[in-house]
Order: C-alpha cells, then sequence, then structure tokens
C-alpha cells in the first residue's frame, strides 16, 4: 500500500520562536491587531509503502523521532492518507 | 598527538581552523572527508575538531544532516571510547545533534546573524580548556545565526551539578549580565563538555583569534588545551 505523510513540525510551546514574533510584529504593522501568538514551523509531506496503516504509522514515526524533528526544541504530530 | 578536521560539504572554517592548528600552534593536523570511515590512526591523546560552516546548507536544522554521515558513525565511536572531540560553532550544532552533547542551538533571539568579537570566560576549571584558561576574559569572535544555547530545566542542572559549563558569554571585566549575551543563549551559556569531559563544543571561533597578524591570540589558549595529556 502507498501511503501520503503530512507531517507537521512545531518549534516547543515554552520557546521563544524569534520568527514567529517578528511576522507576528509585521502583521500588527498590517493593521491585524487582532493576530497574536505566531509560531513558525515546517511542514513537510512524504510517501511511503507499507503493508497496512499501522506500519505506516511506525515508519513515519520513526522517520519524525530520528531525524524530522529535534524533540529537544521541536514537538510533531502528522496526519496519513492512502495513495 | 595531532588533530583531524573533518570537511564536511558547506564547512567553511575548516582551513581556518587547520591554519591554526599548523601555523600559529605548530601541530600536525589531517584532514579528513565526511564521506570517510577510518578514525583508527587517531588514539586516546588525538582530537577530532568539527569545524564551523553551514554544512549540508543548514538544511532541515543546523547541524541535523551532518550528523548522518559516514565519518560521524566513527566519530560517535570515537568519542565513547573516551577520544578527544572538539565542535566549533556550526561543529557545536553537530554534537548536539548527534547527541554527544546535551541542548540544541536554537535561533538567535533577535533574530540576525551576530558577526563581532565577544567576552568569555571560562566557567569552570575541572576540563582541560577551563584549566588552560583560567580566569582570563578572552576576546573571541561569534558569527552566527543559530548559537543560542537551550536545554530543558532537568538538562540545565544536570549541567551545572557536573559542572559541564565551560565557557559563558561576559562583559570585557569578565561580569556575565544580559546585556553581555550576544544571542540570548540561556544561562548566557557559550561553550559545555559532556560528563566524560572529553567532548567540547563552543559557538565562539577561536581558529579566528589564534594568529599574531590578526592582533588577537586569545583563542590559542583554547586550542592549546587539546594538546596537552589529559
Amino acid at each position: 500500500m502507498k501511503y501520503t505523510a503530512h507531517i507537521n513540525v512545531m518549534p516547543l510551546k515554552e520557546l521563544l520562536d524569534p520568527q514567529g514574533k517578528a511576522v507576528n510584529n509585521s502583521l500588527h504593522n498590517l493593521g491585524l491587531s487582532q493576530v497574536h501568538d505566531v509560531r513558525i514551523g515546517k511542514h513537510i509531506t512524504l510517501h511511503l509503502e507499507a503493508t497496512n496503516k499501522e506500519e505506516a504509522e511506525r515508519l513515519a514515526q520513526e522517520a519524525c523521532k530520528k531525524l524530522l524533528a529535534n524533540q529537544v526544541m521541536e514537538s510533531f504530530d502528522f496526519t496519513l492518507a492512502e495513495g | 598527538m595531532k588533530f583531524g578536521v573533518i570537511v564536511f560539504p558547506g564547512s567553511n572554517c575548516d582551513r581556518d581552523m587547520m591554519h591554526a592548528l599548523r601555523d600559529d600552534l605548530q601541530q600536525d593536523v589531517v584532514m579528513l572527508w565526511h564521506k570517510d570511515h577510518d578514525l583508527s590512526m587517531f588514539g586516546q591523546d588525538d582530537c577530532i575538531v568539527l569545524p564551523g560552516g553551514f554544512s549540508y546548507g543548514d538544511y532541515l536544522r543546523c547541524g541535523a544532516l551532518a550528523r548522518f554521515s559516514p565519518m560521524m558513525e566513527q566519530v560517535i565511536e570515537f568519542a565513547n571510547n573516551g577520544g578527544k572531540v572538539f565542535g566549533v560553532c556550526n561543529g557545536f550544532q553537530i554534537l548536539c545533534e548527534a547527541g554527544l552533547l546535551p541542548g540544541v542551538l536554537l535561533q538567535n533571539e533577535n533574530q540576525q546573524f551576530v558577526c563581532k568579537n565577544v567576552f568569555v570566560k571560562s566557567a569552570n576549571t575541572n576540563n582541560i580548556i577551563g584549566r588552560n584558561v583560567g580566569d582570563k576574559v578572552l576576546k573571541i569572535p561569534v558569527a552566527h545565526g543559530e548559537g543560542r544555547y537551550y536545554a530543558d530545566a532537568e538538562t540545565l542542572e544536570q549541567l551545572n551539578k557536573n559542572q559541564q559549563v565551560v565557557f559563558r558569554y561576559c562583559d570585557e571585566r569578565g561580569e556575565v549580565h544580559i546585556n553581555s549575551n550576544p544571542n540570548g543563549a540561556i544561562n548566557n551559556i557559550a561553550g559545555i563538555c559532556n560528563a566524560g569531559r572529553n567532548v567540547f563544543g563552543m559557538m565562539p571561533h577561536p581558529e579566528r583569534a589564534s594568529s599574531s597578524v590578526l592582533s588577537n591570540i586569545d583563542g590559542q589558549h583554547i586550542l592549546q588545551a587539546f594538546t596537552y595529556m589529559n
């Protein structure tokens, strides 16, 4: 079976995200003063072959833990779609 | 003893490091390619150096991809056997990604690439660098966009308890405060070592301050430390 994983990697909530802060300020400068707490992470998609959804989930989890996210500074979540 | 300097694709301080060690400190230096996987010529008295730069274009995260190069597997083994390893700037980031040093280097608090001379002082004297530097305040340049050292509260407590903080950013009088911190690093941390005190990482560049031609040889105190026996 072919699966597509949509992975989000975000800076941990307790950490200052300077990029998000700068974008937050720029949005305020545009007059969007209702916007707050902008945080910027990464969206990664990858295709994988697995015999079933459980295996696909395990593979995606391993990819995130071993390389795609550094859990000292980032959290991750993902969704899997067939195809 | 001899030094091995690893060259990753995107390293750009490897030659500076080689010249500092070879020409300023008169040491033997072997350049190592990241695709090599033989460190058998290096023993306990030798030192492997991971230089600064932008290995693998800083893709994904600084140091994240370099950590998986063939040579790094050997470096991890070398370090676990007690060999001396020293990472500067991007080299420090790689050591953190490889799990040889705790914590991580985050984007600078002010979002800017910081390139200037800063002052650091040794935080502990129970490691080879601290012993050599003593209470001297050193002027060493930094050049990084991601140098904000961070570790969670538990790790930080361990670092302090085990006296693994090697350098803190300070002012020229040696006082550690928020204004002497160039990147927002937690507790002004500029460099640390592992619990075994054989793996060292720091953001400032001692190799850029070791030639009298550059009117600053403070970096020699740091590089020299690795030439002494444990």
